[in-house]
C-alpha cells in the first residue's frame, strides 16, 4: 500500500488530504468549491480516480461535480433531480402533510463495479441513481412510494436519506437508511423496498417499535460479512446477525448511546467503532472529552481511545458521515469534527493526532487507500 | 447585447468574469422579457440551470434576486419586459444572492 487519499468534506468547501502508508504527514489540497456547502465526497471503489461530490448553497441549489483524476480538477455534471411523477406529500414536523420537495444531495455512493453508476441519497428522503456518470439522474420510487411513505417525518436537520449500503455478496441487495423514517432494504437493486426496523425501539414515538418513524443516523457493514449491520440510532447501538431482519441493542457500558457515526475495522469485523455523544440535547462529547469508543466484541463492551485526542474542554460533535476506516494493514480510523479538526489514528484508535486543525465545520470524511 | 451581471458562485461555476454579454434582442425583435433572458443565459452557460430558478416550477429560487435600474424585479413573472435602457446595454441585469450569513 502506498498511500492514502482523506476525502473531505465541509461547510465551506472541500479538501483533499494525501499521506503515505504511516500516516504520519499529511498534504492538505483545498479549499475546492470554496464557500458552498460539501456534504459528502466518495470514491469509486472500481477506479479511485474517479470521485463524486455534492456541492451546494441555499442560495444556488445543488450542483454534482466529478473528477477523473483524484480530485486534482472537477467538472459539474447533472443537478436535476426531479422526483418520479407527482411526488404527493409526507408529514411536516407539525403533523399536516407537506409536498416531497428536493432540498439537497445528502450522500454519493458510487456503485462497486461500476465507476459511472452512483447512487444519490436526497432530501425530501429519496433515492436517485445515475447510470452516466453523474450526467442525468433518475428517481428508484419504490422507496418514497412505500405505503408508509405519506406518514414520514423529518428530523431536526431535515428529512434526509443518508445511508446508502451496497451488499458486495448478495447481488441486488443494498440498504438505505431516513431520519426519521428508519431502515430499509431492498433485494431487487433498488426497485421495491421494505423496512427493516423490527426490534428497533424509539422512545419519541407514540409506538416505541412501530415499523417506521425511526431516527437512524447510521448503519454500518464489513464487506466479508454483509448479513451482520451496526446501527447508530438517535439514542441506542444496535446489532442485526440477519441483514436487518432483526436488531438487539449492543450499547452496553458506552457512557452514553447518543450518536452519530459508525463504522467497522477494515480487517477485524467484530470491531466497531463509535463516538459517544451527550444527548440529543447537548451535541458535544460528555464532559469536555473527545473519546472514541472501541468494541472489539461486536458490541456491548466498549473500551475509550483518548491518546492524542482532546480530554479538556472539547465541544465539538461529530456527524455522521464523518468517520472512516483505511484498509492499510494496521487499520486506520479517521474521525473529522464540527471544530474542523481531522484526527487520524493509524493504529486502530490506540493514539490519534490531528491531520489538519483549522478547517470549517466537517460534514463528511470519507477514505480511498490508493495502491 | 444585454449584459447580465452575476454574483461570485455563479461566475466561478460558469468560469467568468463579473458580467457575460447576452445577444438580446434578437433581430426585429424591440422587447425582452425576464425569462428571456435567464433562458439565454441557461443556454449559454448549462450550468447555471438550477441555480437560480427551481427545475421543473421555474420559480426564482428563495435567495436570489433580480435587479435593473434601481428596480426589483425579483417579484415580476417571467414575461416583464426588461427596462430600455438593459436592452441597449448601457444598464445590466444584475443576479444577487440575497444577504443571508453562516
Amino acid at each position: 500500500m502506498t498511500g492514502v487519499r482523506v476525502l473531505v468534506g465541509t461547510r465551506k468547501g472541500a479538501f483533499v488530504l494525501t499521506s503515505d502508508g504511516k500516516r504520519e504527514k499529511w498534504d492538505i489540497a483545498g479549499p475546492h468549491f470554496a464557500g458552498w456547502e460539501i456534504y459528502h465526497l466518495k470514491g469509486s471503489p472500481a477506479d479511485p480516480n474517479r470521485l463524486y461530490a455534492s456541492q451546494s448553497t441555499s442560495w444556488f441549489g445543488q450542483q454534482i461535480q466529478r473528477s477523473d483524476d483524484g480530485g486534482q480538477t472537477w467538472q459539474s455534471v447533472g443537478n436535476e433531480f426531479s422526483y418520479d411523477g407527482t411526488p404527493g406529500t409526507h408529514q411536516w414536523y407539525d403533523g399536516t402533510p407537506h409536498p416531497w420537495e428536493f432540498a439537497r444531495v445528502w450522500h454519493l455512493e458510487p456503485s462497486l463495479r461500476d465507476p459511472d453508476t452512483v447512487y444519490a441519497g436526497v432530501e425530501d428522503a429519496a433515492l436517485f441513481r445515475s447510470t452516466d456518470g453523474g450526467q442525468s439522474w433518475q428517481e428508484l420510487s419504490g422507496l418514497r412510494n412505500h405505503d408508509t411513505g405519506s406518514s414520514w417525518q423529518p428530523g431536526a436537520g431535515g428529512m434526509c436519506l443518508h445511508t446508502i449500503l451496497l451488499d458486495p455478496v448478495n447481488e441486488g441487495r443494498m440498504f438505505a437508511a431516513i431520519s426519521a423514517a428508519g431502515a430499509f432494504r431492498s433485494e431487487d437493486a433498488g426497485e421495491t423496498w421494505r423496512p427493516v426496523t423490527k426490534g428497533l425501539r424509539s422512545e419519541f414515538m407514540p409506538d416505541p417499535e412501530a415499523e417506521v418513524g425511526h431516527c437512524v443516523h447510521r448503519i454500518a457493514m464489513h464487506p466479508s460479512r454483509p448479513d451482520v449491520l451496526f446501527m447508530q440510532k438517535h439514542w441506542d447501538v444496535m446489532r442485526s446477525d440477519n441483514g436487518g431482519e432483526s436488531w438487539h441493542e449492543i450499547s452496553g457500558d458506552l457512557p452514553t448511546d447518543f450518536g452519530f457515526p459508525i463504522s467497522v475495522h477494515a480487517h477485524e469485523p467484530e470491531t466497531v467503532y463509535v463516538v459517544p455523544i451527550t444527548s440529543d440535547e447537548q451535541h458535544f462529547p460528555p464532559d469536555g472529552r473527545l473519546r472514541v469508543y472501541r468494541s472489539r466484541t461486536g458490541g456491548n463492551e466498549w473500551e475509550p481511545l483518548t491518546e492524542g485526542l482532546p480530554q479538556q474542554n472539547c465541544y465539538v460533535n461529530v456527524l455522521r458521515d464523518a468517520m472512516d476506516v483505511d484498509s492499510i494493514d494496521e487499520c486506520g480510523i479517521y474521525v473529522g469534527t464540527t471544530g474542523g479538526q481531522v484526527y487520524v489514528s493509524a493504529d486502530a484508535g490506540d493514539s490519534w493526532s490531528a491531520a489538519v486543525r483549522d478547517l470549517p465545520s466537517v460534514l463528511s470524511v470519507e477514505v480511498q487507500t490508493l495502491p | 447585447m444585454i449584459r447580465v451581471e452575476l454574483p461570485a458562485h455563479l461566475r466561478t461555476l460558469a468560469g467568468v468574469g463579473r458580467e457575460v454579454a447576452l445577444d438580446l434582442p434578437a433581430d426585429g425583435c424591440a422587447c425582452v422579457t425576464l425569462g428571456d433572458a435567464l433562458d439565454a443565459l441557461e443556454a449559454l452557460y448549462p450550468v447555471l440551470r438550477g441555480t437560480m430558478r427551481d427545475y421543473g416550477t421555474g420559480r426564482r429560487r428563495a435567495y436570489v434576486r433580480f435587479f435593473a435600474c434601481m428596480q426589483d424585479l425579483s417579484h415580476e413573472r417571467p414575461d416583464f419586459p426588461l427596462p430600455e435602457p438593459v436592452l441597449r446595454g448601457s444598464e445590466p441585469l444584475l443576479v444577487v444572492g440575497a444577504i443571508a450569513g453562516g
